[in-house]
């Protein structure tokens, strides 16, 4: 597929949007559908486009393997950060409400981070496994 | 005491699994796990001394009221299972270290321990909740962390195990959710006990017979109960030690107790007595015990032989909870302790044999028990608790059996119990013999990478950690009064007594 002009160039304009797509569906999820979970499918699933049409080696370029590991888990690390900041600041685990001033603005910071460690953890694990199961096979 | 240590239990496996599997260091990884699980083991043995004597302690996540927030409701029997998870834990990662070296490869360890730690998390967390759809969750959290751990066993054999314990394993998690749905659907909660509260309100339904039946024979399959046991002897056999050792002693376990509250916590005792589950469960028992016993007799290969015995071990918990007395439940409890240190010793002995001689098979280790007397000696201690001598123990809790069957009149149980305990002594006696009686035969070669006959020496760790095991199946088998009074008010507060 390396040379087929018409993949390469609409890749090349489709992978951004999709970004933008993954990134409005991870910071409206506190407001409307969607969340960390789906926009870190959407977002992996441009990194599999790219793969798809210029090739492992590029995508290994663009994100080598040890950034996905430490993506995937710094974004648990994340999540239970939230929850023991919490902690910290005198409530129970994962409660939002006291990590701010206010309980609302404070739940809103929460689901954010959270969802954000979320968002990371799913788009590094679901990028990791289509490389695994892609080298397997050695595609030329 | 600060009710935030509860919530210690899952938080500190959970930050610590993903720092571990960042690490490249093997000895780091190593370290940290005996840390996390030690932490463990030491707040489940305060939470266990705050709450023996029936109290109850309350944890909110995220402040949330329950019933719509998630709740950690922890009582007797709480802390006993999270005391067995984190015990169990800690004593295997002080076995992991030269047992994990010898049997993965050195790039793998560290993601090796931070599965460890996930699936004690998970298990922690079975322990803890009160809610039904967290309680899967954390069910999904160990069991797909034990698929992997399962799959790094040394022979290609382990994959097909994992294989087909991630099917029959996710089978059974699936059933589980579906009843926990349809629960859900006639209840409109998740809560334990404010479905248990409001039970009468929506007992008519249909609905909820059926999503009973869902939720037990999902249970059953992940705690290997009599027919869904299949997946059991493979995955158990084919793992490395390590994970043999922490997965027999406590996987089953806690599954079991997530059956027991299901049957006494979420529903009525009433409700499935009419539905004849009792019955059903003490004849499956009861087909348990001898079925497992005659297969554990029958096999030739060290870890397969101990996989078969506990699904005949896991029998005798089914039977001392389809009993319904105080008696049998108590001893179903005590059992789900007394046989994760019992097994747990067994499996850590066919570990220090698979590291010296490089094979678990009874026909190529003749005589080695003479080569590792005092290895030998402490596996002989825990297959006398597997028999059920007295002074160890396995006694107790068949003694106890016994009483509650005779009790209540069931010399079904009373025979099955004598069967089972001289099929015991069978496949014990064919360890013992094969290890010990048997003239010694040398090592093939070919199977000893060094060349040697068999390596010289147990490591240190592997030897204390094996020790530890054989000492507490004599403590608790003489001193049964921490075990016991544990055990009890678990039974009492799940009879509502």
């Amino acid at each position: 597929m390396n040379n087929d002009l018409v993949l390469r160039a609409a890749t090349k304009w489709l992978s951004p949007v999709i970004i933008l797509f993954a990134l409005y569906v991870q910071f409206h999820g506190d407001y409307s559908p969607g969340g960390g979970f789906q926009a870190g499918v959407i977002f992996s699933s441009a990194i599999l486009l790219y793969a798809l049409t210029y090739g492992m080696q590029a995508a290994l370029q663009l994100i080598p393997e040890w950034v996905l590991r430490l993506g995937a888990s710094l974004g648990v690390l994340l999540y239970a950060g939230v929850g023991v900041v919490a902690m910290l600041k005198g409530g129970n685990f994962l409660n939002y409400s006291v990590l701010a001033e206010e309980p609302v603005a404070g739940q809103h910071i929460g689901i954010i981070i959270i969802e954000l460690g979320v968002g990371l953890t799913v788009a590094s694990v679901m990028v990791l496994l289509f490389f695994t199961f892609a080298r397997r096979v050695a595609p030329e | 005491m600060n009710e935030q240590l509860t919530i210690l239990l899952v938080v500190i496996p959970l930050i610590a699994a993903p720092i571990t599997a960042l690490f490249k260091n093997k000895d780091i990884a190593w370290a940290i796990t005996l840390l996390v699980s030690t932490a463990c083991f030491v707040l489940s043995v305060i939470i266990m001394l705050d709450v023996i004597d029936g109290k109850h302690v309350i944890y909110e996540l995220g402040g949330w009221r329950p019933p719509w927030g998630i709740e950690y409701k922890i009582d007797a029997l709480n802390a006993f299972i999270a005391l067995i998870v984190s015990g169990i834990a800690t004593i295997s990662s002080i076995y992991a270290k030269s047992s994990v070296e010898h049997e993965i490869d050195d790039s793998t360890i560290p993601l090796f321990y931070a599965a460890f730690q996930l699936c004690l998390l998970g298990l922690l967390g079975i322990a803890l909740t009160g809610d039904v759809f967290n309680l899967f969750v954390f069910l999904e959290i160990s069991s797909l962390s034990t698929y992997a751990l399962i799959s790094m066993g040394k022979h290609r054999k382990a994959l097909t195990a994992a294989f087909s314990y991630l099917i029959l394993g996710t089978v059974g998690a699936t059933f589980f959710l579906i009843g926990v749905g349809f629960l859900f659907a006639a209840s409109g909660s998740l809560n334990t006990a404010d479905i248990a509260q409001r039970f009468e309100t929506f007992a008519h339904m249909q609905l909820v017979e059926t999503a009973l039946i869902f939720m037990v024979l999902g249970i059953a399959l992940k705690a290997a109960v009599f027919p869904l046991h299949s997946w059991l002897p493979n995955a158990y056999s084919q793992a490395p030690s390590a994970v043999s050792v922490f997965l027999s002693a406590t996987a089953t376990k806690v599954s079991i107790y997530a059956l027991y509250r299901v049957l006494f916590d979420l529903y009525p005792v009433q409700y499935w007595v009419d539905m004849l589950m009792p019955q059903i469960l003490l004849s499956l028992g009861c087909v348990a015990v001898i079925y497992g016993s005659y297969r554990a007799w029958q096999q030739v290969e060290m870890k397969r032989l101990l996989a078969f015995s506990s699904v005949a071990q896991i029998g005798y918990m089914i039977i001392g909870l389809a009993l319904l007395n105080q008696n049998g439940l108590t001893a179903s409890i005590m059992h789900l302790f007394n046989h994760a240190v019992i097994k747990a010793t067994l499996f850590m002995g066919a570990g220090i044999l698979l590291y010296r001689a490089n094979t678990t098979d009874l026909g190529s280790l003749r005589g080695m028990g003479r080569d590792i007397p005092w290895s030998f000696a402490a596996m002989v201690i825990a297959g006398l608790s597997l028999i059920g001598v007295p002074g160890t123990v396995g006694f107790i809790t068949k003694w106890y059996l016994l009483e509650s069957a005779i009790e209540t009149g069931q010399w079904i149980v009373v025979v099955t119990i004598v069967i089972g305990s001289v099929l015991a002594i069978g496949y014990v006696w064919k360890i013992v013999e094969s290890l010990y009686f048997r003239s010694s035969r040398k090592v093939h070669i070919h199977a000893v990478e060094s060349g040697d006959d068999s390596v010289g020496k147990t490591p240190i760790g592997m030897a204390v950690a094996l020790w530890i095991g054989a000492g507490l199946c004599i403590f608790f088998g003489l001193n049964t009064d921490l075990s016991f009074d544990a055990a009890t008010t678990a039974a009492l507060s799940l009879l509502k007594q």
